[in-house]
């Protein structure tokens, strides 16, 4: 039951995320040249929604569906992982135009040859994973 | 129903995916999608020889149930909630991507000068994209899902200085790197 729920909400995010744009290039290329409002006001609402709602969450000490309480992990300390990775990181979404929700929800919508880029994708994941220790973090 | 096949406006589509992401908490999960590639490559095996992969992947089955939804939600906006939708560009980029050479933008959803002419160089921009998205996504501990979006609402200076190296990298690569790529 719970699984059919993990489904619908990935529904409703690939529905989104193809309907607004934000997995187009062009809106991509269009946001890192400032000349429209549009992707800023989708991340912005995003997150000031988001950050009631976490806001809400921690001030309750809510609980999930299964009565656990709500943990929200803090990421580790570092400023090299996080401007390194995500310079290549930026490099890698403005030149794709997709970031990795979007790559699947083209596949889905018909873009096959975004295929090639999910197997890349893959293989740089597996490059960090075998260099990591050689990595500045 | 221009309001459903037309562009979702902004006001729409973030407020959905602060819904997506406050009911994965609520599920006891965490928004993040690239964390997808790592679990793939577990599942395939790269736990074996290298320790990075070795964890118990299907613990993350959640999150695989997530991406078959989002690939579906591709294809149902595509096929059935769209009439061949085409992203409205603003003046200046379109005029600049064509220049470029991309004659596809104000005619086609993406550049089909990427994703539909197969040749050497689009060829190179899918893996080499690839791979940049790949690796630097798990180096910096999450995409625009895991930082931008879940780090950033949880007010966490790592996720700021991750947007921060999306941004130096996604403005390097539109200003400097498309026009010598193209």
């Amino acid at each position: 039951m719970r699984s059919i729920l993990y489904i619908v909400l990935g529904v409703i995010f690939g529905i989104t995320m193809y309907k607004a744009e934000t997995a187009s290039w062009f809106r991509i290329v269009e946001m890192f040249q400032f000349q429209s409002f549009h992707m800023f006001g989708f991340i912005g609402s995003a997150l000031v929604i988001g950050l009631i709602g976490i806001q809400f969450i921690k001030r309750k000490s809510a609980k999930d569906l299964d009565g656990n309480p709500i943990v929200i992990k803090s990421k580790d300390k570092s400023i090299s992982r996080y401007l390194f990775g995500g310079i290549s990181f930026g490099l890698g979404w403005a030149l794709i135009g997709a970031c990795p929700g979007p790559i699947f929800v083209l596949l889905g919508a018909g873009t096959y040859s975004i295929i090639i880029v999910i197997l890349a994708a893959l293989t740089g994941t597996w490059l960090y994973g075998i260099l990591k220790d050689y990595l500045p973090h | 129903m221009d309001w459903i096949f037309g562009t979702w406006p902004w006001y729409v589509g973030g407020p959905i995916i602060a819904f997506t992401m406050i009911a994965l908490i609520y599920l006891g999960k965490s928004f993040g999608f690239s964390s997808n590639f790592r679990t793939i490559c577990s599942a395939m095996g790269a736990g074996k020889r290298c320790s990075f992969f070795d964890f118990n992947w299907r613990a993350q089955k959640w999150n695989l149930l997530f991406l078959v939804g989002a690939v579906l939600g591709g294809y149902l906006a595509a096929n059935v909630l769209s009439n061949n939708q085409i992203p409205e560009i603003s003046a200046y980029t379109t005029e600049y991507l064509q220049n470029l050479g991309f004659n596809s933008v104000g005619k086609s959803y993406g550049p089909t000068e990427i994703f539909e002419t197969l040749n050497a160089n689009s060829l190179a921009v899918l893996i080499i994209g690839g791979l940049l998205i790949g690796f630097g996504s798990r180096y910096a501990g999450g995409c625009t899902s895991g930082h931008a979006i879940s780090g950033l609402s949880d007010l966490q200076l790592p996720s700021l200085i991750a947007v921060i190296g999306f941004f130096i990298g996604g403005l390097i690569m539109v200003h400097l790197l498309l026009p010598i790529i193209f």
